[in-house]
């Protein structure tokens, strides 16, 4: 209600007034409720907000985006609150809404086990490719890497340079 | 007129490209040098002509000239100069043109500089990004023109055509969409070209690995030409996601820095290829192993800056940072599925050359250590290409489209990058060839009890949060390294020079910079993690009503709700600003402005927070709400993000590395080197 008249001030002045009138004389949720104490908290709806998406601002968590409609989800949230619903409930009940994709990460069932388990199946893959590819590499017979002189070594003499320092202080710790 | 001009620049740079591809073609497999130096001057002629075609669209942007689509689609009368030039990168088509200009402007340069020297490799470079810059150009002129006019005919239809139709005339829009509000940042202005630099100039390494691929000649001399070149590009990039970061915390108004958004993703992605290959190289170069690797990581780093490119410009995956959406997609799936498969074709071909040559000797060895970190880097590749694509395969083969928010991907990663830490801190001390548990552990012990006393410290003052000690314990002992390493190697030098030791650091560093440059890279990597270790686990945060003169409290610091007003700003915008005072335990220390920008030409709003930030914590406070007329009260909400300062500042430290690694070293040093190959070769033959 208070942003629908900031951003129609450029209606006719009838229509403001009506605006102004009729919002003085609704007392607006957000600040009428500061005043009960059994009523939720603004800290409360942002914890199950931070973990929602509206369908319509796609990557802005709910508590955070700044559009008028995720401003009625979180006053939506505040209601069910103050109703007494769970957490669960209310993300259950905007999930049957709008579906899965309100919530922060795909729920764990059916189809989408498949985003839990393939990054891991993946890694394990790559542990093991590259432990078969170290046991290839060590059976390797030690070819003479001298045939053709290292080109790096005459470029870059400063890393042998440290290698040499390193040498040096090793045995003086020693 | 000079829509006609920059079309027509455009024109020609395309056909130049298409003629430059076939007369390097043509040179190599009829050994015409002539042909080949003919497609050098075309390549290097693309540059005026992109310059010009940018020059074009720029002068369209600063003068108003609504009649052009992408003018209007991008700019309005009340912009400020400075974003109307700016805009070039603002919007799709412009920045396709952008992307061209630069790409174009780094292949002439590699070609300017070494024709002689590199004479082998360069024709294979120029037709790889001659390749590239055709395909942008293709898209620019085909699907994408910025140069597209509004025409208007008698029944008063408007439609957009390059060239005029029959017995319509120029429409004239009195004025532009203008930018998205979003996009009104200095750090806008400098993020995307940052980010494209990166982009770009990881083509030239893979030009160059095409090139060794092709001509055969499959030892570590591409990679030592691209060096540099590759480490300019990765800063490029690492700046790049920086500033994006930056610009979501101030301007966002999310009290974060980073929101695993699919777009963010994309340019992430190119970044860990990019940095697996800056580390795999080394391996290649001191004990010729992991050629192949290579090449798969230059590939795939190319396909995923070209992917990264798509993401953004596609609308595919569309999210915050998807501003510009259009029909490109499957031109982009269709050029990145062709420059994979050929590729990876071109590389199994020569499979067999580029087997290795040594052997692994101990799985606690440099090169051993520097596998590891390949596949930490891949894991996170993995989780963050998965968790990309995932929302699509699910819609495709459930028709459910689901959200892969940050929760997923910081559950994943987190491990693997707390692993990298590990390894950051180890590898350095690890020897090359040959590590054992004894060796190793004597190198290590030292900085590892002064990470150990530093955690206890913090245990100490009360920290109990497991996750938040780990982390501590890393960045502190990466640090302690790192410095170690400098310290020994200074003391080294200077008892053998005799030098003091500040004068041997800076021998020491002047004469290995890459590996020095390296390390000061480390420890900004460790800035960036404390800062990432503050915001991320200690981040608080609450939410209140206040009528004015009321308090909100979060943890020591506490912020009195002042005044606030509400007025238009010139360039078409209203502006809600408060004026709020913070206190830290009691004292005052100073004033915020949060506010709350409503574009009027987009119907958009955009929270701007009031920062106070130290190197100890930033208080963040945005405006949510107010009473309209009265302004009596108003609700804020707060956080407190700790340490947070620390990436910034973490910024400017790589920025210095990257420099101290990679600024050209006087080329005298090369001269006897190179001399003396002629020498071998010349005996050879």
């Amino acid at each position: 209600m208070l942003r629908n008249f900031q951003l129609t001030n450029r209606q006719s002045p009838i229509t403001i007034l009506l605006l102004i009138l009729v919002s003085l004389a609704i007392p607006v949720t957000a600040f009428a409720q500061d005043a009960d104490p059994t009523a939720p908290t603004d800290d409360e709806v942002n914890a199950i907000a931070k973990e929602m998406y509206c369908p319509v601002c796609e990557n802005v968590p709910l508590d955070v985006c700044g559009t008028q409609a995720c401003a009625d989800w979180r006053e939506e949230i505040r209601m069910k609150l103050a109703e007494g619903w769970s957490e669960d409930q209310i993300k259950q009940y905007f999930t049957d809404r709008f579906g899965d994709r309100v919530l922060a990460e795909p729920p764990r069932q059916g189809f989408n086990w498949l985003v839990y388990v393939v990054p891991p199946i993946a890694f394990l893959a790559g542990v093991i490719i590259l432990i078969r590819g170290v046991q290839s590499w060590r059976r390797i017979e030690p070819v003479s890497v001298g045939d053709e002189p290292s080109p790096q070594a005459e470029e870059i003499p400063a890393d042998d340079y440290v290698e040499r320092f390193e040498e040096e202080l090793r045995r003086r710790e020693q | 007129m000079i829509a006609n001009l920059g079309f027509g620049a455009l024109t020609a740079a395309f056909l130049v490209s298409l003629y430059g591809i076939g007369a390097s073609f043509y040179g190599m497999r009829q050994n015409k040098p002539a042909w080949v130096d003919s497609a050098r001057n075309g390549m290097l002629l693309t540059f005026p002509l992109l310059t010009l075609s940018a020059l074009c669209i720029i002068v369209l942007l600063a003068t108003d000239h609504y009649e052009v689509e992408y003018v209007a689609s991008v700019t309005s009368r009340s912009m400020p100069m400075y974003l109307k030039v700016t805009a070039l990168w603002g919007g799709q088509a412009g920045s396709l043109v952008f992307w061209s200009w630069l790409m174009s402007a780094f292949a002439s340069a590699v070609t300017l500089r070494k024709w002689e020297r590199d004479r082998e490799f360069l024709p294979w470079v120029i037709v790889v990004s001659l390749v590239t810059l055709a395909f942008f150009l293709g898209l620019n002129i085909f699907v994408e023109n910025p140069f597209t006019r509004l025409w208007q005919f008698p029944s008063g239809q408007v439609i957009e055509k390059m060239f005029q139709p029959a017995a319509s005339s120029l429409f004239y829009p009195r004025d532009g969409q203008g930018l998205n509000p979003l996009l009104r940042h200095p750090g806008m202005v400098i993020h995307p070209p940052m980010l494209y630099l990166g982009f770009v100039a990881f083509v030239i390494p893979y030009s160059f690995a095409i090139a060794a691929l092709v001509t055969g000649r499959t030892d570590d001399r591409w990679i030592r030409l691209t060096r540099r070149w590759t480490l300019w590009a990765w800063m490029f990039l690492s700046l790049g996601l920086v500033l994006g970061s930056r610009w979501a915390y101030d301007v966002l108004g999310w009290g974060g820095y980073w929101g695993w958004d699919p777009v963010e993703i994309a340019a992430f992605m190119p970044w860990l290829t990019g940095t697996a290959f800056l580390h795999s190289v080394m391996i290649q170069e001191k004990r010729g192993m992991l050629k192949q690797w290579n090449m798969v990581l230059i590939i795939l780093t190319y396909s995923l800056v070209i992917f990264g490119t798509f993401l953004t410009r596609s609308g595919v995956l569309s999210s915050v940072h998807a501003f510009a959406q259009s029909a490109v997609g499957p031109l982009f799936f269709a050029f990145i599925g062709l420059t994979f498969i050929a590729s990876m074709s071109l590389l199994f071909h020569r499979w067999n050359d580029l087997k290795a040559r040594a052997e692994m000797t101990s799985m606690l060895s440099r090169e051993a250590l520097f596998l590891l970190n390949n596949l930490l880097f891949i894991g996170i590749l993995m989780v963050c290409f998965w968790g990309v694509i995932f929302p699509l395969i699910s819609e495709l083969f459930t028709g459910q489209k689901v959200t892969v928010g940050p929760p997923f991907y910081e559950r994943a990663n987190g491990p693997l990058m707390a692993g990298l830490l590990l390894l950051m801190a180890v590898a350095p001390l690890s020897a090359w060839g040959h590590s054992t548990i004894k060796t190793l552990g004597r190198a290590v012990w030292k900085p590892a009890v002064a990470a150990v006393s530093v955690v206890a410290a913090v245990v100490f003052s009360g920290i109990s949060n497991l996750y938040a000690i780990i982390g501590i314990f890393l960045t502190t002992f990466v640090m302690a390294v790192t410095l170690y390493e400098f310290g020994r190697g200074a003391a080294a030098r200077g008892r053998r020079h005799g030098e003091n030791f500040f004068l041997a650091l800076w021998e020491l560093i002047k004469r290995n910079r890459r590996r020095y440059g390296g390390y000061i890279i480390h420890l900004s990597m460790a800035m960036l993690a404390i800062g990432i270790i503050g915001i991320e686990i200690f981040q608080s945060e609450t939410q209140g009503s206040l009528r004015q003169g009321e308090s909100l409290t979060l943890g020591e610091y506490s912020m009195t709700y002042d005044s606030l007003a509400v007025f238009d700003a010139p360039d078409n915008r209203n502006v809600a600003r408060a004026v709020v005072s913070v206190s830290k335990d009691g004292k005052p220390v100073g004033e915020l402005y949060p506010r709350r920008d409503f574009f009027y030409d987009s119907q958009q709003p955009m929270t701007i927070p009031g920062v106070r930030s130290t190197i100890e914590d930033d208080f963040y406070v945005l405006l949510v709400d107010w009473e309209e007329i009265s302004t009596r009260s108003a609700t804020f909400k707060i956080y407190h993000n700790p340490l947070v300062k620390w990436m910034w500042l973490g910024c400017w430290v790589f920025i210095f590395g990257t420099l101290v690694a990679a600024w050209p070293e006087k080329e005298s040093g090369l001269a006897p080197v190179l001399a003396s190959r002629k020498n071998r070769e010349a005996a050879k033959a």
